[in-house]
């Protein structure tokens, strides 16, 4: 019995509670990720919060590709992909993801590529409040574009 | 049909989403584009600079030659910056 937990929401998330699901009989291992809002930016700025919008139907249908993707490179026997929106505070979780497989290999692997694939295939965005006052949309790294299409490589 | 904005492009054309009849000669997302920017200043704005442009028709990326003929829905936003 296969787990795919694909959830988009305000609330916070329990990762124990997350690995949990995850484990089971057939498992031999279980890798995760889990993002955390940063408050220091590149340039020295401090960010005092941010707020993630999404495109509702559109999302989920994109973070379950992504999963069904992941299933069919490697052999897991769960994977959970979380992904908070709304107003988060530096410290806070954003994003969770985690795979589970009969070997680590596959399990570390199919995590790296959910969390690279995210990056740049979930129709997320963000836009940061830094201590100045100043309100900005965070614009994408072709750094994150290069590393999640080395996946097709 | 449905067109839909997100952040910035959201905030430079000032709605989320709008219902739009399109005439018969839209049928591309680049068409659409074109036409759009016509409608507002807003509008003009939120598509000046088309390299921050992304698109998806009835909820799957598109690129600005995908057809839009019977699409529910087209949404414009820029790069995705998740995770």
């Amino acid at each position: 019995m296969k787990l795919r937990r694909i959830l988009v929401q305000a609330q916070d998330f329990e990762p124990g509670a997350e690995l949990a699901l995850l484990g089971n009989e057939e498992t031999g291992g279980i890798a995760s990720f889990i993002g955390i809002v940063r408050a220091a930016q590149a340039d020295a700025r401090r960010v005092v919060a941010l707020t993630l919008e999404h495109y509702p139907g559109m999302t989920e249908k994109a973070l379950d590709r992504m999963a069904a993707e992941a299933e069919s490179r490697w052999e897991l026997t769960g994977c959970t992909v979380i992904h908070r929106i709304g107003r988060l505070l530096p410290g806070d979780n954003i994003v969770f993801v985690a795979a589970s497989s009969p070997h680590r290999e596959a399990a570390l692997q199919a995590t790296a590529f959910l969390i690279d694939w995210l990056k740049t295939s979930a129709p997320f965005w963000k836009v940061e409040e830094f201590e100045t006052g100043e309100r900005e949309w965070v614009t994408a790294r072709a750094l994150d574009e290069a590393v999640a299409m080395a996946w097709n490589t | 049909m449905k067109i839909l904005y997100f952040a910035w492009l959201r905030e430079k054309v000032g709605v989320a989403e709008e219902n739009l009849a399109l005439p018969g000669e839209v049928r591309t997302v680049q068409d659409l584009i074109d036409w759009l920017k016509l409608k507002s200043p807003g509008h003009d704005a939120a598509f000046g600079n088309a390299r921050l442009i992304r698109c998806a028709v009835d909820q799957d990326f598109a690129t600005v030659d995908s057809r839009i003929e019977g699409a529910k829905e087209v949404a414009f936003f820029p790069p995705v910056t998740g995770g």
